[in-house]
């Protein structure tokens, strides 16, 4: 069943799917990422309270969603990397922490800018916002220690064990909303029931969740060939690979 | 998968769940720490198993909707009262300053401040909960005949 993947334990099999598949997930962010945020920026309706601030949510919900898919993805890496001891996985979790870390931040600050003139605060210790920022210790914590020893695999290792005992706070994140009370709203898409938000504004809102989408995975991407390449560059394929660009 | 990946994937599974099992007892035994704020029921019958209640004097905060109707300002200071309730009992919150944007009456909102009575919060800070709903004010209309009012904009128009 999983035979197909054998070939990419292989660094040099991975380098080059992701050097075919790369441009056209750039194409994708650039058509998604563009249509949505002017679509949402400009062309959705008002909201029938908040006016025009409602619209950070269009970067807000999404980089939100992805810092914590990011870290999901970081951590099934990490556990490939614990259990099959496959390169690859262990390079990507270096290549995914920085771009969840950024998502995470842009997250936190979108929501502060939007809370001052809606709540009256930049920021509350409620549920929501705090596990939100220990997510972004998490990623911290998870390039820190993958950095801290001579020897990378095992600090590959220590980042794999990390950022696995980290999963936890995701369901804390989503759920923190309706297992305690706290200042931030409760969830408006990330359900099962009918999204709470107009059709009107959602269509752009989902447009700029695959602009997000694309994004994180194309920056991933872009940031595991050159961990491949980096660590690589000993062979005479990568060699080969630098002298042709 | 040959047996010294199954011991790892052992290990793994073991510490996944280990340190999920621990987080859940931890912010279960937490849980009313983390709450951010009291619900009026809670601050009148106390809150949790134990019926814990806060004292008079005690600095807490309080959230619910703001009862329609109720708000009263004094018209030379930024002085304004108004009750706050979830299902049942009410609280008074006193408050000097100025209210967030979205304050409105039926609007759920959050005060920080000193319990002076058992069910008057004098606030510090008033801070509104937005709830996940997002329409255009057309659909609004029709929807909800928009019940919420903001009381700024009634007292201009001389209504009240």
């Amino acid at each position: 069943m999983w035979r197909w993947l054998h070939p990419y334990a292989k660094p040099e099999a991975t380098y080059h799917l992701l050097q075919k598949l790369l441009p056209w997930f750039v194409a994708l962010t650039l058509v998604t990422l563009v249509t949505g945020v002017i679509w949402g920026l400009a062309f959705a309706p008002g909201d029938y309270q908040q006016g025009d601030s409602y619209r950070i949510i269009f970067l807000h919900v999404p980089s939100a969603i992805f810092s914590m898919g990011a870290y999901m993805g970081m951590a099934i890496m990490g556990a490939i990397a614990l259990i099959w001891q496959i390169k690859t996985a262990e390079w990507s979790i270096p290549a995914i922490a920085p771009v969840g870390a950024a998502l995470t931040v842009v997250a936190l600050l979108t929501g502060a800018i939007w809370g001052k003139p809606m709540w009256g605060t930049w920021w509350v210790w409620d549920a929501r916002l705090t596990s939100e920022l220990i997510l972004l210790f998490l990623y911290v914590g998870v390039m820190a220690l993958y950095f801290a020893f001579d020897d990378a695999r095992t600090g590959a290792k220590a980042a794999a064990i990390l950022s696995l005992v980290g999963v936890i706070n995701l369901p804390i994140i989503h759920f923190s909303v309706e297992w305690w009370n706290t200042l931030h709203q409760g969830a408006t898409i990330t359900k099962f029931e009918r999204p709470s938000i107009a059709t009107s504004m959602l269509i752009p809102l989902l447009i700029c969740l695959a602009g997000f989408a694309f994004l994180t995975v194309s920056l991933v991407m872009m940031r595991l060939k050159n961990e491949i390449l980096r660590h690589e560059l000993h062979r005479p394929w990568a060699q080969q690979r630098l002298e042709q660009d | 998968m040959n047996p010294r990946r199954k011991k790892r994937l052992t290990w793994v599974a073991v510490l996944v769940i280990g340190v999920s099992v621990a987080t859940g007892l931890m912010l279960y035994a937490l849980s009313q720490s983390i709450d951010l704020f009291y619900t009026p029921t809670e601050l009148v019958e106390g809150k949790g198993k134990d019926k814990q209640k806060p004292q008079v004097g005690q600095r807490i905060r309080v959230g619910g909707m703001v009862v329609e109707g109720s708000v009263e300002r004094n018209r030379e200071t930024l002085e304004v009262s108004f009750e706050i309730t979830d299902i049942g009992p009410e609280v008074t919150v006193l408050y000097q300053g100025i209210l967030p944007d979205l304050f409105r009456e039926g609007q759920g909102i959050v005060a920080q401040g000193e319990l002076i009575e058992p069910t008057v919060l004098k606030a510090s800070e008033v801070l509104a909960k937005h709830d996940e709903e997002y329409m255009p004010p057309e659909l609004a209309e029709q929807m909800k005949g928009i019940k919420h009012v903001n009381p700024n904009k009634v007292e201009e128009g001389g209504e009240q």
